[in-house]
């Protein structure tokens, strides 16, 4: 399987294969412009006749809008117009966000701004365009609202419930969705075992913060009819189709340009509704009109993520054999489903995750997703992983202290063997092979159990406690049709790339997967350089451009390095065969017996340097007289990928965190951390380990600081960031990362996805090692984020 | 967000300032290290017409020792009072407060007189001169106004300062041999508002303490000073009977509001475990061993 030269596959070291980029830390050549401040984010893009868009948000969690009186507001010094929910009607239709293989969803139109209702606080309600960003505020500000507050469904847990306030009355009620998921007989399973134990879990609503806020420009122009969208998002082809479909335009009349992306986190791959009002006032203005949140509208409009209440059940035997989960998800998504992809699909990963790394028979689970009067969630990197783990590996952990077993063994005893692949989990996901006891053997050679436990007995004696959880994981990558494109949304799951020679043997790559900020754009220079055999400062990357790139899905789910890398790594074999056949027939040689190294076509056999890609490219371009009439010449190849053999390409990974709980403050201290995942290939050692580190870290911020907090009222607290606590250097620990390769067969790279495996397994390992920390007391938490006032609590402290 | 358009007008001097003030009235705000202000203009919450920026007085600047008082000037930034030899010589609570206000950039910025007159309960600096029995300096057109410490807080954000006057230096009174000194608090994350915290200030005599001077910030709507535990350790002994004594005496002294971060029993209880570590500092090593 994937016959591709690394060092590694042919037995030689880096140094000796120079062409060799795959698996190889090579700096990314993007990195100068970031730190130097030349990056082009979307707040960087001036057009001539910008306007500039502010919005009046909802004050209130739920309430009807009476009145709108603009006269004020149109007085001001620099304002344009004013724009209403109806205004925007006119050349914009609304959406529904369902899916429709996720059977029984239910949601309610959507428009850009609500016509005569607010559904949440912050939700944009009034629009203002001006010349300066500061005077459509002062114009916001001069904005007179009648409001009529209406009741208020802020809890999940009574959304359902006789009396509950149904938020949009035409549903009938506020669920939106519910899927069971059953495999065996879980009541006999339960009844006969030798042990059951529950809990109850809470994941804290919170979300992802990006540096750069959600950002866009949007310019229609009247003269062509046609609508270009500067914009900060992870999927430029799907924006693309949500655009053209909701203004009434035709596809190939809108272009997304997306730059520079300062993060995203799955925050930037959904439709906003100030986002689409912005490109309806430009339709409208026929100018172009640019829209930056501040970090105020941040924390009240971009999506919130894991607001669930888990019940939770696992039974044992008395050899410590899982013999079943039985879970009952609840989760709040806010008043809308958001579009395209939908608000169930958390909930739905939560049932397709839980047991994920076991081997067990007997499973039960259940997610219902109902709507309140909060900020919409969706889906936020690792979408329902770090739930699903958690709930998982606290039930693992709770149930080897019921039976006296050791956390390790316990693992050892349950994780799916290593030579059980193919396997379908009993939530009914297939795993075309995983590493889990290969990961938990390299973990234990990293972690210093003996140490660990002999410190940790130590510290117990002067008060000191100290705990070490662990956290076994599967993650969902390399989504296929199945995600989201069978339920009906235009989300590709196949991208293209196109690589191309240019005469003077510079090599250019245009890919329909997008770069923000992790290093798409690295990889896919590697990849290429190493695919065509040229020095990988040679390879410049196209990304982010409906109408430059070939048609993709963009960056999300952990799909760039492996179904784009492999539309790239496809593309540039092509090329390199294409311009050997040239030069075989310049150097009256046989392709075969040719190679390119570092921009050179050499004699395979002997290694002498042939014929420069440059000589060959100033003789195919300028001099193509001098070749024979028939040689074929297109120094421009593209291949698209798609997976088909699995739906997901599922990759794994074990964490273990080191903790000591200051029992009299409840403040957690975070000692030391260590991942160790398998993505499959490895293509930048130092961009996956600086992934995995990033991702334990967002995790960690979940699990301790980061919390979206509503009062009754549906007030949000948490507006910014002296209140909304995200992770800081200052308290994140050390953290390891070690890697086992198990590549996906389905690809000739071989690379799975990497991206959210540190926030998948972060918070579970980090609860596991408080609660150890804590036994000596008799307290266990379950409920995220874990504050010293929860952990307090539980101590019976307070 | 943006700012509202604002004047601007920088004062060179304190004369600048009152001429400013009279002309603009209540539409001028003091603009100092901006620290608090500018984020409020950003968010609206307040709307000047003016900012006098102060930062240029020299009269407001300096730290000096005369006649048993260290005299810290208004603008004395918090990376200053942080690396003053003067300061942690004669005003070491100070010296220990400041790494633990904000981050390095608000430090470089924010000035003591700003952190004063702004008066946010849960900021380290006004616990730490109401501990010290420190007195502010007001000035005005009439001259200067001296106010001790501990009434220039009047209420939450609200001081003694009239509103013609600006703060221009605190005096402190400089520590002796006898004076112990601490400043704890339970923070979030580094340079977060802390949940709670203590600047405790003890009066030695030879063993025993002559006077304590527990100030808990982060409890309520002002500096907290704590006198019912202050007064159990007057005249005691400095040993664990003592602090039990006075972990005690705190429930009466404190009424803290619920906030974010959780409920006023935890503020109770953190206080107790405050008090219990800043006062373990002072201990003779031998009881600390046990």
């Amino acid at each position: 399987m994937n016959e591709i030269p690394t060092p590694a596959s042919i037995g030689l070291s880096r140094e000796d294969l120079p062409n060799s980029y795959i698996g190889r830390s090579v700096p990314r050549p993007n990195v100068p412009k970031l730190v130097q401040g030349r990056a082009t984010y979307t707040d960087d893009v001036v057009l001539p006749r910008m306007l500039h868009a502010a919005f009046l948000r909802s004050p209130y969690a739920h309430a009807r809008i009476v009145s709108v009186d603009a006269s004020a507001a149109m007085q001001v010094p620099g304002v344009i117009r004013v724009f209403t929910g109806a205004d925007i009607a006119k050349v914009c239709d609304p959406w529904v966000a369902v899916l429709a293989h996720l059977k029984g969803m239910k949601s309610a139109p959507q428009h850009p701004l609500p016509l005569d209702r607010a559904t949440w606080q912050g939700e944009p309600v009034v629009a203002v365009v001006a010349d300066s960003r500061a005077a459509a505020e002062d114009g916001v500000a001069s904005l007179r609202v009648d409001w009529d507050p209406l009741p208020v469904q802020v809890e999940m847990e009574t959304a359902l419930a006789p009396g509950a306030v149904v938020i949009h009355p035409e549903l009938g009620d506020n669920l939106v969705f519910t899927r069971t998921a059953a495999q065996g007989d879980v009541d006999a399973a339960f009844a006969a075992a030798h042990k059951v134990v529950e809990a109850t879990f809470v994941t804290g609503r919170h979300t992802g913060v990006t540096l750069e806020p959600r950002s866009i420009i949007a310019d229609y122009n009247r003269a062509d009819g046609t609508l270009t969208v500067h914009h900060s998002t992870q999927a430029p082809h799907m924006m693309q189709t949500v655009f053209a479909k909701h203004l009434r335009m035709e596809e190939g009349d809108v272009r997304v340009i997306c730059k520079d992306v300062g993060g995203s986190f799955g925050i930037k791959v959904h439709v906003y509704p100030d986002e689409v009002a912005v490109a309806a006032m430009s339709r409208i203005l026929g100018r172009p009109v640019k829209f930056v949140a501040d970090r105020f509208e941040s924390f009240s409009s971009d999506i919130h993520a894991r607001d669930h209440r888990i019940k939770g059940r696992i039974a044992v035997d008395a050899q410590g054999k899982i013999l079943g989960f039985d879970i009952d998800d609840l989760t709040g998504i806010g008043p809308y489903s958001v579009y395209p992809r939908t608000s169930a699909i958390e909930g739905n990963q939560v049932v397709n995750l839980c047991g994920g790394p076991y081997d067990f028979a007997n499973y039960r689970c259940t997610t219902t997703v109902v709507l309140q009067n909060k900020a919409p969630t969706c889906q936020y990197r690792a979408v329902g992983h770090p739930i699903a783990t958690a709930v998982t590996e606290g039930l693992v952990d709770l149930a080897a202290r019921a039976i006296g077993m050791d956390p390790i063994e316990m693992r050892r005893r349950n994780l799916l063997r290593d030579d059980a692949y193919p396997f379908t989990s009993p939530a009914g996901m297939r795993f075309e092979g995983l590493s889990h006891h290969a990961s938990l053997d390299k973990l234990l050679e990293m972690v210093p159990v003996e140490r660990i436990r002999a410190d940790q007995a130590e510290q117990r004696k002067k008060g000191v406690y100290r705990g070490l959880g662990i956290a076994a994981f599967i993650e969902l990558t390399n989504p296929s049709p199945f995600m989201y494109g069978i339920g009906g949304a235009r989300i590709s799951a196949q991208d293209g790339a196109t690589v191309r020679m240019d005469p003077d043997g510079s090599v250019v790559v245009a890919s329909g997967v997008t770069e923000q900020g992790q290093g798409t754009e690295a990889i896919l220079a590697q990849i290429v350089a190493h695919g065509v055999g040229v020095p990988v400062g040679r390879v410049k990357v196209i990304t982010g451009d409906t109408q430059n790139t070939p048609y993709g899905g963009g960056t999300w789910a952990c799909r760039g390095a492996g179904i784009g890398g492999e539309a790239a790594l496809q593309s540039a074999v092509a090329l390199k065969q294409q311009i050997l056949v040239v030069a075989g027939a310049m150097l009256q040689a046989a392709p075969e017996t040719l190679d390119i190294v570092l921009g050179q076509v050499v004699d395979k056999a002997t290694g002498a340097e042939r014929i420069s890609l440059a000589e060959i490219g100033r003789i195919v371009y300028f001099r193509g007289d001098t070749l024979p009439k028939d040689l074929p010449r297109e120094f421009v190849q593209t291949r698209h990928f798609i997976t088909k053999e699995y739906p997901f390409a599922f990759t794994n990974g074990i964490q273990a965190c080191w903790v000591e709980v200051d029992t009299a403050t409840g403040m957690v201290k975070l000692l030391e951390h260590w991942c160790v995942e398998d993505c499959g290939r490895v293509i930048n050692p130092l961009l996956v380990d600086e992934q995995v580190r990033g991702g334990i870290v967002q995790g960690l911020g979940g699990a301790l600081y980061e919390h979206c907090v509503y009062d009754a009222e549906g007030n949000l607290l948490t507006t910014t960031m002296a209140d909304y606590l995200v992770p800081m250097s200052a308290e994140m620990p050390e953290i390891h990362v070690g890697h086992v390769e198990t590549p996906t067969k389905e690809s000739l790279l071989g690379a799975k996805g990497a991206g959210e495996a540190g926030t998948a397994g972060a918070p579970g390992a980090l609860m596991n090692a408080i609660n150890d920390a804590l036994a000596p007391l008799g307290a266990v938490v379950t409920e995220q984020p874990f504050t010293p006032a929860r952990i307090l609590r539980a101590l019976g402290t307070i | 967000m943006k700012w509202p358009a604002i004047g601007y007008l920088r004062a060179g001097s304190l004369e600048d300032v009152w001429r400013a003030r009279a002309e603009h009235g209540a539409a001028a705000q003091i603009l100092a290290g901006g620290q608090t202000l500018l984020a409020t203009l950003a968010f609206r919450l307040s709307e000047p017409k003016i900012l006098i920026d102060i930062t240029r007085i020299p009269a407001l600047r300096g730290i000096a020792v005369q006649a048993g008082v260290l005299r810290i000037g208004a603008l004395t930034r918090h990376a200053e009072l942080a690396r003053d030899p003067l300061v942690a010589r004669h005003a070491p609570l100070l010296a220990e407060a400041a790494p633990l206000i904000a981050h390095p950039a608000i430090r470089n910025r924010g000035t003591i007189g700003g952190s004063l007159a702004y008066a946010d309960p849960a900021a380290e600096l006004p616990a730490c001169v109401v501990a010290l029995g420190a007195t502010i300096v007001a000035a005005s057109p009439a001259g200067e106004r001296r106010i001790a410490a501990a009434a220039f807080f009047t209420g939450l954000l609200s001081t003694a300062l009239r509103d013609d006057e600006v703060i221009a230096a605190v005096e402190v009174p400089v520590a002796t041999p006898a004076t112990r000194s601490a400043i704890v608090e339970v923070a979030r994350r580094s340079g977060d508002y802390a949940m709670a915290g203590l600047a405790a200030c003890l009066e030695m005599d030879g063993p025993r303490i002559a006077t304590a001077r527990l100030v808990f910030l982060g409890v309520g709507a002002v500096p907290a000073l704590a006198a019912g535990a202050g007064a159990a350790l007057a005249g005691r002994a400095l040993d664990g009977a003592a602090i039990a004594a006075a972990q005690a005496a705190l429930d009466a002294d404190l009424d803290p509001p619920a906030d974010l971060h959780g409920p006023p029993e935890m503020k109770r209880h953190l206080a107790r475990v405050l008090l219990g570590r800043a006062l373990g500092r002072f201990l003779p090593e031998a009881e600390k061993a046990a």
